[in-house]
């Protein structure tokens, strides 16, 4: 009984805001292109679920390139610097470099250089989602204990056996809480780079219809887009936390 | 089997852990490194195990030359099983790093699970094991290249007595099956009593050899009923306390 009561709370306590949300908007008379209700933003929702909804594939389209890319690229340059201290001395100042650069000042640059649209939005939305998996990556592969590298060198193991036995799987944890953080922060990073880029001609992601819809005083349609943003980032949080729950129970066995 | 003559170690900061050590280690003896935390129990074990070099004395093998891989079995105080593989990939791993095949290894995995009591176990996740089961995994890992040499370091310091017991027991048994040398690390005077042969104490830091005792009773699993076994650990508490008073 109070099991459950627990698990509607959240439910019930969003149902009693967003009523009496709608209740003050009406109440108060607030203008919808200042502060919409509800309903309104439903509706707005509803009138034009294509358009949104492709801007949302649009945006989510770079949002899941730019995370597979940073994965890929983390995990890589940190198993590389794991593997020789040339290049952790080589890599490690520039990931730093990368991930204290404000995205919104290199966009620009960024979209010069690259050129294609796509391109630009993706390299940036990276930028942005590389760190915390690289980081953690990289964390990970020196995380066994000191007793488990005298093991495998006992035994002779070679550099690629140990990397592969021992320093992947501790590693792992680590790589998939990295790669949640990077999830949001990749939708973050697109958003980013499509409102820098949005004025720039590539008009199709989320951020350009907030931007839009702020042009036309289309508030509803505004939060429409807001809401249809934080859900694709709780999605996007979601997954990629069953996703990891999924990858530990298939390392760890039955 | 090996002569460690007059051997150093020096860490950063002054620190010396081991300051002319000098030991030899027979073939098929049961030696007990006894000490108290920090004199260098562990250093020690390392420098025999080729993990770390000495600064100063040298490490001399009867045969001429350092074991190899495998020749050397290493226990540590944590059973530093891979959390991921059941029981028997983790007895495996010895073999495979040393590039034997699965199927050419498995009849030796689960001859040295059975050997430790764990035949069955095969296919456990160490969180399924309790401690004891742990350890004695770690110990038939360290059993299945057949090892001239078993190193163990503080092996059973974080079990319960009764566990303990048990393992203390079953080792020596294993010892006198098997017939390999062990050097056992522990600081405690009962359990030195009643695995070793040979109990070699150590100073505190630096770590230096104290003295040696010889233990004249006949190894098994009632030793502690035996009173020649309260008269060993009597002597050696003399000698650990002769160790502790100030000069
Ligand atoms: N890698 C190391 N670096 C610095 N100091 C160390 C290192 N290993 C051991 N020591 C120091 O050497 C001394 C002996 O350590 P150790 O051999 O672990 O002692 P024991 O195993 O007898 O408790 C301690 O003071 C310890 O702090
Ligand atoms: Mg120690």
């Amino acid at each position: 009984m109070t099991e459950s009561w627990l698990r509607l709370a959240p439910g019930f306590f969003a149902l009693g805001a967003l009523a009496a949300w709608e209740l003050a908007v009406r109440g108060f008379g607030v203008p919808v292109y200042i502060l919409p209700g509800p309903i309104a933003i439903v509706a707005a929702f509803l009138t034009d679920p294509g358009g949104l909804g492709g801007s949302l594939l649009a945006t989510l389209t770079v949002t899941l390139t730019a995370l597979v890319t940073s994965a890929v690229l983390g995990a890589a340059l940190a198993m590389a610097m794991a593997a020789s201290r040339l290049a952790r001395a080589a890599i490690l100042p520039w990931a730093v470099v990368l991930q204290v650069t404000p995205i919104v000042a290199i966009a620009p640059l960024v979209i010069i250089w690259v050129g294609d649209p796509f391109a630009s939005l993706v390299v940036c939305a990276t930028i942005v989602a590389f760190f915390p998996v690289f980081a953690n990556t990289a964390t990970g592969l020196a995380a066994g204990a000191p007793e488990y590298f005298d093991l495998f060198r006992l035994y002779g193991a070679s550099h690629r056996d140990t990397l592969l036995l021992l320093r992947v799987p501790v590693a792992l944890p680590y790589f998939l809480a990295g790669l949640r953080i990077s999830g949001g922060l990749a939708l973050v990073g697109a958003v980013v780079a499509e409102f820098v880029t949005g004025s720039g001609g590539f008009a199709s992601g989320l951020a350009y219809r907030i931007l839009e819809s702020g042009y036309r005083l289309e508030v509803a349609r505004m939060f429409a887009a807001l809401v249809l943003l934080s859900l694709a980032g709780i999605v996007i949080n979601l997954a990629l936390g069953a996703f990891g729950a999924a990858v530990l129970r298939a390392r760890d066995g039955p | 089997m090996l002569d460690i003559v007059s051997v150093e170690r020096r860490f950063a900061r002054g620190v010396v852990a081991l300051e002319d050590v000098t030991l030899r280690l027979e073939e098929g003896n049961f030696l007990a490194l006894l000490g108290p935390s920090g004199c260098g129990k562990s250093t020690l074990l390392r420098l025999i195990a080729g993990l770390d070099r000495p600064d100063g004395g040298r490490l001399t093998w009867d045969r001429g030359r350092a074991p190899a891989a495998g020749e050397i079995g290493f226990v540590f105080q944590d059973a530093t099983l891979l959390p991921w593989a059941s029981a028997a990939d983790n007895v495996f791993l010895p073999l495979r790093l040393r590039h034997v095949s699965r199927a050419e290894a498995m009849p030796a995995v689960h001859d040295a699970l059975a050997r430790v009591g764990l035949a069955g176990f095969e296919s456990a996740r160490p969180r399924e094991l309790s401690g004891g089961m742990r350890m004695r995994v770690s110990i038939a890992r360290a059993l299945v290249t057949r090892p001239l040499l078993l190193l163990m370091d503080e092996p059973f310091a974080a079990l319960d007595e009764f566990t303990r017991h048990g393992l203390q027991a079953d080792l020596v048994a294993l010892w006198r099956e098997i017939g390999c040398t062990i050097v056992f690390v522990t600081h405690s005077i009962y359990e030195a009593a009643f695995v070793a042969q040979r109990v070699v104490l150590m100073t505190p830091r630096p770590g230096r050899i104290f003295r040696e005792i010889v233990s004249t009773l006949t190894p098994g699993p009632d030793l502690r009923l035996d009173p020649g076994y309260a008269t060993l650990v009597t002597s050696i508490s003399k000698t650990m306390a002769a160790v502790l008073a100030p000069a």
